[in-house]
């Protein structure tokens, strides 16, 4: 479709995500599910394709299926079926994947995503099984499909099971599509069905994006882009693809209906093929896989069973624990929301607890390069330490490297605090001769305090701190210059 | 339903055969009396016999998520006309991916 040249456009994007499921088996038979190990391990008559095997679903990938479709509002369909989705290529041994076409499990839901400009709603056309393909190792000089001279396949990964989530092209902007599959991860992982870890492509997103002038209702032609490795990733390709497509438009071109590759180094898509059209693979119902048909009573008891979802724990935490909006999204969406609320419960101030959180633990799981849901640190352990500081006993700074300390296991804040002898002195006589002794080196800073330049007096206290180490009461070590360089 | 020598070819580009004219030709009337089988079907399948994928009244058949042993992998890629540390060889791969 040719669209005529505006001068405004705007986005229309719509995400497929595809999740690999944590099972312990295949979708169709029951090889183990693992990561890593030697190639083609994992494999049986039935993922290899050998004639006469037979495929069997994996009742739990369906029970994974129907929990993801309660928690994202969809309809599940009373009776759906598996489909062979035909086409030739080494990924899947049989030349076909089995997957869901015209009747998948779950149908029209919805999701709610915030971003800066507020919240959005973005349609949930429908969650579907299928299996995961093989694994292919490009032999030649590029290490990629193009100029490979051939081209070794691992079918240890061929039969995983997947839920594909496709969205309505409802999405407009790159930070909503960010939010978006920020979300949708939140809720798997919150039902425990994957570790939708996007590094690793347990969790992966392409986007569908296309352009038409603002105002307009009709679609603009459409490009897949594919190969995003992270959320921030998947904001930049969309935000390049959108820059790459009104380009293209503002100059008379036409968008061509293609897939795209997103190369994260070059920050830039490319042409990987140009679009075949469904009815090219052929879909036809897959006659040794009988119909799902959950019944009533299974879906209402698994319904009753979800766990509470992000956005209902976000409210929660705001309603009812008393912590801030952006802090709420920020410990769900680092999965600290626990910590949080079992410190309250051992007596932390919400605000207080959710900085600590979101500040020194986010830095700390950044150091380590690790999660920060991994940090070692019970909510007790978080209020205890919070009581140290409101009682004096730690200044905030001591308080980082008491919680450095149990973060590296060195037992309890009171434990860390004694250990490293961190405690703050708030004795005044322990303080006095320090208090005397920066007075008496820096004599200019003194006099410029007697004067009444009282920023000055920041160079004694921090004389007086670093004598110390840190420890003195920095309230008490004001309060002691002052008496001695004003009071006369 | 008789089909076209395009409609020919394209189901023959889909398999990845390399047909002859004469062929194309004689595989057409072929086909499309398989398709003439089929719309009898349709001549008979009255509105109340909804279209069924299955011969069996089966529903439901579930495996349970309990793992079982694999093929040992040499067995694995016995079968493969080419194999090379372990994996599938495979021609060089052109056009098309899922």
């Amino acid at each position: 479709m040719v669209l005529e040249q505006a001068t405004h456009y705007e986005a229309v994007i719509g995400l497929e995500v595809h999740v690999e499921l944590n099972t312990n088996t295949k979708m169709f038979c029951s090889c183990a599910i693992d990561f890593g190990g030697e190639p083609n391990t994992r494999t049986c008559p039935v993922c290899l394709g050998q004639p006469g095997s037979l495929p069997v679903v994996n009742g739990k990938a369906v029970e994974a299926a129907i929990r993801l479709g309660l928690a994202l509002g969809c309809d599940i369909t009373p009776v759906s079926q598996f489909h062979r989705k035909n086409y030739f290529y080494p990924d899947m041994p049989k030349n076909y994947q089995i997957s869901q076409y015209d009747v998948p499990i779950c149908l029209g839901g919805a999701l709610t995503v915030t971003t800066g400009e507020g919240d959005h709603r973005v349609g949930i056309t429908r969650v579907h099984m299928e299996e995961d393909t093989g694994k292919s190792l490009h032999v030649g000089t590029s290490g990629r499909i193009h100029g490979a001279e051939y081209s070794l396949v691992d079918y240890n990964r061929a039969g995983i099971p997947l839920l594909e989530i496709v969205s309505e092209p409802d999405i407009r902007t790159a930070a909503q599509a960010q939010a978006y599959l920020a979300e949708l991860r939140a809720i798997v992982l919150a039902l425990g069905i994957s570790d939708a870890r996007l590094e690793e492509g347990s969790m992966r997103c392409d986007a569908n994006v296309s352009l038409r002038p603002v105002g307009h209702t009709v679609f603009g032609t459409r490009a897949e882009v594919k190969n995003m490795n992270s959320i921030r990733s998947l904001g930049r390709a969309i935000e390049y693809e959108i820059a790459r497509q009104t380009d293209l438009l503002t100059h008379g071109h036409r968008v061509v209906q293609e897939t795209r590759h997103w190369d994260e180094d070059a920050g830039r898509t490319s042409t990987l093929r140009t679009k075949e059209t469904t009815e090219d693979y052929r879909y036809f119902p897959d006659p040794d896989l009988v119909p799902v048909a959950p019944d009533a009573g299974w879906i209402e008891k698994l319904r009753a069973a979800l766990p509470e979802l992000p956005a209902a724990k976000r409210r929660r935490l705001v309603d009812d624990v008393g912590v801030g909006r952006e802090q709420a999204a920020t410990l769900v969406a680092i999965g600290l929301d626990g910590v949080l609320e079992d410190a309250v419960g051992a007596g932390a101030a919400a605000g207080e607890a959710a900085n600590w959180l979101t500040n020194e633990v986010v830095a700390w799981g950044n150091e380590q390069d690790l999660e920060p849901s991994a940090a070692p640190l019970t909510g007790a352990r978080l209020a205890e330490l919070l009581a140290l500081v409101s009682d004096g006993t730690l200044s905030k700074k001591l308080a980082r490297q008491v919680l450095t300390g149990v973060l590296a296991g060195e037992g309890s804040p009171r434990e860390v605090t004694k250990a490293r002898g961190l405690e703050q002195i708030s004795d005044s006589d322990a303080i006095a001769a320090a208090v005397d002794a920066a007075i008496v080196a820096d004599p200019a800073a003194a006099q410029k305090v007697r004067d009444g330049n009282d920023k000055a007096i920041g160079a004694l206290v921090g004389a007086v701190m670093r004598e110390t180490r840190g420890q003195a009461n920095p309230g008490l070590v004001n309060q002691l210059l002052r008496e001695r360089l004003l009071s006369s | 339903m008789s089909l076209s020598t395009d409609d020919v070819r394209h189901v023959a580009r889909l398999a990845r055969l390399a047909l002859t004219d004469d062929e194309v030709e004689a595989l057409g009337g072929q086909l499309s009396n398989i398709l003439a089988y089929a719309e009898k079907v349709g001549e008979v399948a009255a509105e109340d016999v909804p279209p069924t994928s299955h011969p069996y009244p089966l529903r439901n058949v579930y495996r349970t998520d309990e793992a079982r042993a694999s093929l040992p992998p040499e067995d694995a890629i016995s079968t493969a006309p080419q194999a090379e540390d372990g994996r599938f060889h495979v021609p060089r791969i052109v056009g098309e991916e899922a």
